[in-house]
């Protein structure tokens, strides 16, 4: 449903340009749950960004559904279809949890509407939907509320950028069962950055990306334990063990 | 009352009707209609334009409208009203300024509240402007609110103006007892070639009293603002002023914080902001749909709700 051809994307530096993406080539199939991982800086946010239409590529065109959107703004590929979860929530001074869960829904909320999606990432409902989204609220809390927004606009795909930043142990768990139940339930294409490997446990398909290309795509047997094999092997936090 | 004035009364009250409770409509310079209650007296005065309010010890959730509706191009008035409020009361005064300018001429409201907070008494004051029509006289408020706060009295200012006034030079200067606090939300929007000015004059003088002021305020298109406010605190206080602007197009807006600790137990704060949307909060709420006009036009609704 989604396809990526050649997709090259440089940032200017001292100058001169310097090649974040590098002629990247990928899919993601219809109701596929794909995690993209690999070391930071290796281009997978920008990635995304490029999917959501945050960052214009230099080369390169993205399908949805065969037809090309390389040109489409980020307005226009959310209303056909593309949702983002950012990695760092943004945060808004007046607007509550409530006015944001509307928006991505497309539609005015009721209460109790808006808390259904909060209490599917956690959070005790009627504590945060009339909470402003502003430096009051936790990292992780503004993390769920982030994933909630994404739930609330039941798209044909929907992408997170590292959603377990922020996010302690003991919700981790229950992330877990959002995907589990999105991936079950949504009639979409889900794709995930990062760098858990219980996130990478329940893909698909995993996409490893370094130095701005593709360097491995294949099924988790094949992927994860070549992976593990190198430095990220000793890393317990990377096996969400610790 | 004109559908004209019926609106504006709408706009600034939030009346559809007669209220319930104690009220004043002013309508063109002249008293339009009033009510008072057994606890709540409204007596004209003599010497000069406008009205004492006085309101009994220990009268409990009852308001006090007090509306003022311009329609008339060119009408300039200066009005005094002033609000006795005694020990113990507990209410709610509703103010407000709309003027509808359909002339060349200038229309000028200025309206000089002061108020007398009794000892204990706890008062939530409501104050909204706005301007319409289409001529081209200018339309002009300027408030001059005057606070006395007696030992623990409460005081609490809803100042609103979103649209429609081209000039406007707010005063506001509060004296506390002790332990008396004064809380100020004001929200501000200009745009055009408004300007609006804004002063804040704080003394806290009793033991243990506190203020809070916050002022926010959206300035678009070539308009300008400026933003002052004085806290002094003169005995053991607590006080924080906060200015969060956000500026568009070619406005202007200046914030001048001002606190003064002639006490060594004064504890004062001042916060001010002023900067454009930032650029992600437009991404974030594009993603979810909406075109950069949407996310902006939601955003400032949000900031001045």
């Amino acid at each position: 449903m989604l396809e990526l051809k050649n997709v090259s994307f440089q940032v200017e530096e001292n100058g001169a340009g310097k090649e974040i993406i590098k002629d990247v080539s990928l899919t993601v199939e219809e109701k596929e749950m794909v995690v993209i991982t690999g070391p930071n800086g290796g281009g997978k946010s920008t990635l995304a960004k490029i999917i959501a239409g945050i960052e214009k590529p230099i080369s390169g065109q993205i399908l949805l559904d065969g037809e090309d959107i390389t040109q489409c703004g980020i307005t226009e590929r959310a209303n056909k279809g593309i949702s983002f979860a950012f990695q760092q929530p943004v945060r808004f001074k007046g607007l509550t949890v409530k006015d944001l869960i509307s928006m991505a829904a497309g539609k005015q909320l009721s209460a109790a509407s808006a808390c259904e999606y909060l209490v599917e990432v956690g959070l005790c409902a009627k504590d945060y939907v009339n909470r402003e989204i502003n430096a009051s609220l936790s990292g992780g809390e503004l993390k769920r509320i982030e994933i909630a927004m994404i739930l609330a606009r039941g798209t044909r795909l929907s992408i997170f950028d590292e959603p377990e930043a922020g996010i302690d142990l003991w919700s981790f768990k229950n992330l877990i069962q959002v995907f589990e139940k999105m991936h079950d339930e949504i009639n979409g294409s889900i794709v995930i950055i990062s760098h858990q490997e219980r996130i990478l446990n329940i893909a698909d398909r995993i996409i490893v990306i370094a130095d701005g290309s593709v360097r491995a795509s294949g099924k988790k047997e094949e992927i994860l334990p070549e992976l593990f094999s190198t430095t990220a092997g000793s890393c317990k936090f990377y096996k969400g063990e610790e | 009352m004109d559908g004209i004035q019926k609106q504006m009364l709408e706009e600034v009250a939030g009346l559809h009707e007669i209220p319930a409770g104690a009220y004043n409509i002013r309508v063109n310079g002249k008293s339009e209609e009033r009510n008072t209650t057994a606890n709540i007296d409204i007596v004209t005065k003599e010497d000069k334009s406008g009205i004492d309010i006085f309101i009994r010890p220990d009268t409990k959730n009852e308001s006090v409208h007090i509306p003022v509706v311009l329609s008339q191009s060119g009408l300039e008035e200066v009005v005094y009203n002033d609000f006795h409020i005694g020990e113990n009361a507990d209410v709610t005064i509703i103010a407000g300024c709309g003027i509808h300018n359909g002339g060349d001429q200038k229309s000028q409201h200025d309206g000089v509240h002061t108020f007398y907070v009794g000892k204990n008494a706890k008062v939530r004051y409501v104050e909204k402007h706005y301007g319409t029509g289409e001529g081209t006289g200018e339309r002009v408020l300027n408030p001059v609110t005057v606070i006395e706060i007696d030992e623990n009295g409460y005081f609490e200012m809803d100042s609103v103006q979103i649209k429609g006034v081209d000039s406007t030079k707010r005063v506001t200067r509060a004296k506390l007892g002790k332990d008396a606090s004064i809380v100020v939300k004001e929200k501000i929007m200009t745009h055009d070639s408004q300007t609006a000015q804004t002063e804040f004059e704080v003394d806290l003088d009793g033991e243990g009293s506190s203020a809070h002021v916050v002022s926010r305020s959206v300035a678009t298109n070539q308009s300008e603002q400026i933003f002052l406010s004085k806290i002094n605190g003169n005995a053991r206080c607590a006080g924080r002023t906060e200015c969060d602007a956000i500026i568009m197009d070619e406005a202007c807006v200046k914030a001048i914080p001002q606190i003064l600790a002639n006490h060594v137990d004064a504890s004062l704060i001042h916060e001010a902001a002023i900067g454009k949307i930032a650029g992600e909060q437009l991404t974030k709420l594009m993603t979810l749909g909406l075109t950069k006009q949407e996310a902006e036009a939601q955003i400032i609704d949000g900031f001045l709700k």
